[in-house]
């Protein structure tokens, strides 16, 4: 640290605790939602997407504390890593839960899924006895 | 087994890419290092084949910058809601499952749709149907058919500015008749 803590890296310095503080706050949002959400899809929207913010505030004042410029493109790629595999993650164990029934049926108030998973399976059924017989 | 070639030209984003990651994870971009990134990216894209991503040949830088701050923005947003609705509603949140048609059938638009609505915090796609490109979201905090509506119409505006940045022309000639409609 330069001994000027008057100038511009006082700035520097205010910026990045505050993205630190609101990012953390962030990962504690996470937290709460996956303690106090009722079942496992709006879980996963707690446990999923509030660190999207709350890393990209931590990777920003991480850059903003280095005070180098060749730091910044690796935290871009660390940050576009997440944004890539998150929904990915995201979809694959919501499909899981919802395929296995891990959802409270009484908390949607519409849901225009079931028909069409209901048609299909009907299907199946009718091919799976024509075959048989 | 033959495999398909594809063109230089159609692999090129995927290597540019691979030497960008290559340049950033060493933090250094001299052009020496860039190269030996060029060659071994070129090695990885051989070995590791992967079907090509089929791009429509247009990005439109232009639609592109003010659709990342929108992106961000919504995010904050978002997030913040779902902070308020962890502490105060917790269990007694409401959900819908929502089926959303898509206008588009490329792949690659409705796989970047998705992203977008799973990144904004409050919907995540449980199941897609890839035959009619319909997106079946989950989301959080939806207690009126009118809410409904409003998620659909986001998820469509959403696919509208993708479209604007990457879609092809088909696509964008759909977009100007439904704004003429």
């Amino acid at each position: 640290m330069s001994p000027d803590s008057t100038g511009l890296d006082a700035w520097v310095d205010v910026l990045s605790a505050v993205f630190m503080i609101v990012g953390a706050t962030m990962s504690l949002g996470a937290a709460i939602g996956l303690l106090r959400f009722p079942d496992l899809l709006s879980r996963m929207h707690a446990a999923t997407k509030p660190q999207v913010l709350g890393l990209f505030l931590l990777l920003a004042s991480i850059g903003l504390q280095m005070r180098t410029l060749w730091v910044w493109p690796v935290l871009l790629v660390a940050w576009i890593f997440q944004l890539l595999t998150v929904p990915v993650s995201a979809h694959m164990v919501g499909r899981a839960g919802y395929r296995t029934k891990h959802l409270h049926r009484e908390l949607l108030t519409s849901d225009e899924l079931e028909a069409v998973v209901q048609k299909a399976a009907a299907k199946a059924a009718r091919e799976d006895g024509s075959g048989d017989g | 087994m033959s495999r398909r070639r594809i063109s230089l030209r159609q692999e090129l984003p995927l290597l540019v890419w691979l030497v960008i990651v290559w340049g950033a994870l060493w933090q250094d971009f001299s052009p020496g290092n860039l190269l030996f990134g060029a060659l071994l990216s070129v090695a990885v894209a051989r070995l590791f084949y992967l079907p090509p991503v089929e791009l429509s040949g247009r990005f439109n830088i232009l639609h592109a910058i003010p659709f990342a701050l929108m992106f961000l923005a919504k995010v904050v947003m978002a997030s913040m809601q779902l902070l308020f609705l962890a502490v105060w509603r917790g269990p007694r949140v409401k959900n819908a499952v929502v089926a959303v048609t898509l206008r588009s059938h490329q792949d690659l638009l409705v796989t970047a749709t998705g992203h977008v609505i799973s990144l904004i915090p409050g919907s995540l796609v449980v199941e897609v149907d890839r035959s009619t490109s319909t997106l079946y979201l989950h989301a959080l905090n939806i207690s009126s058919p009118q809410e409904v509506e409003n998620l659909k119409n986001e998820v469509l505006s959403i696919e509208a500015g993708l479209i604007r940045i990457m879609g092809t022309r088909d696509e964008l000639e759909i977009l100007r008749t439904e704004a003429a409609a």
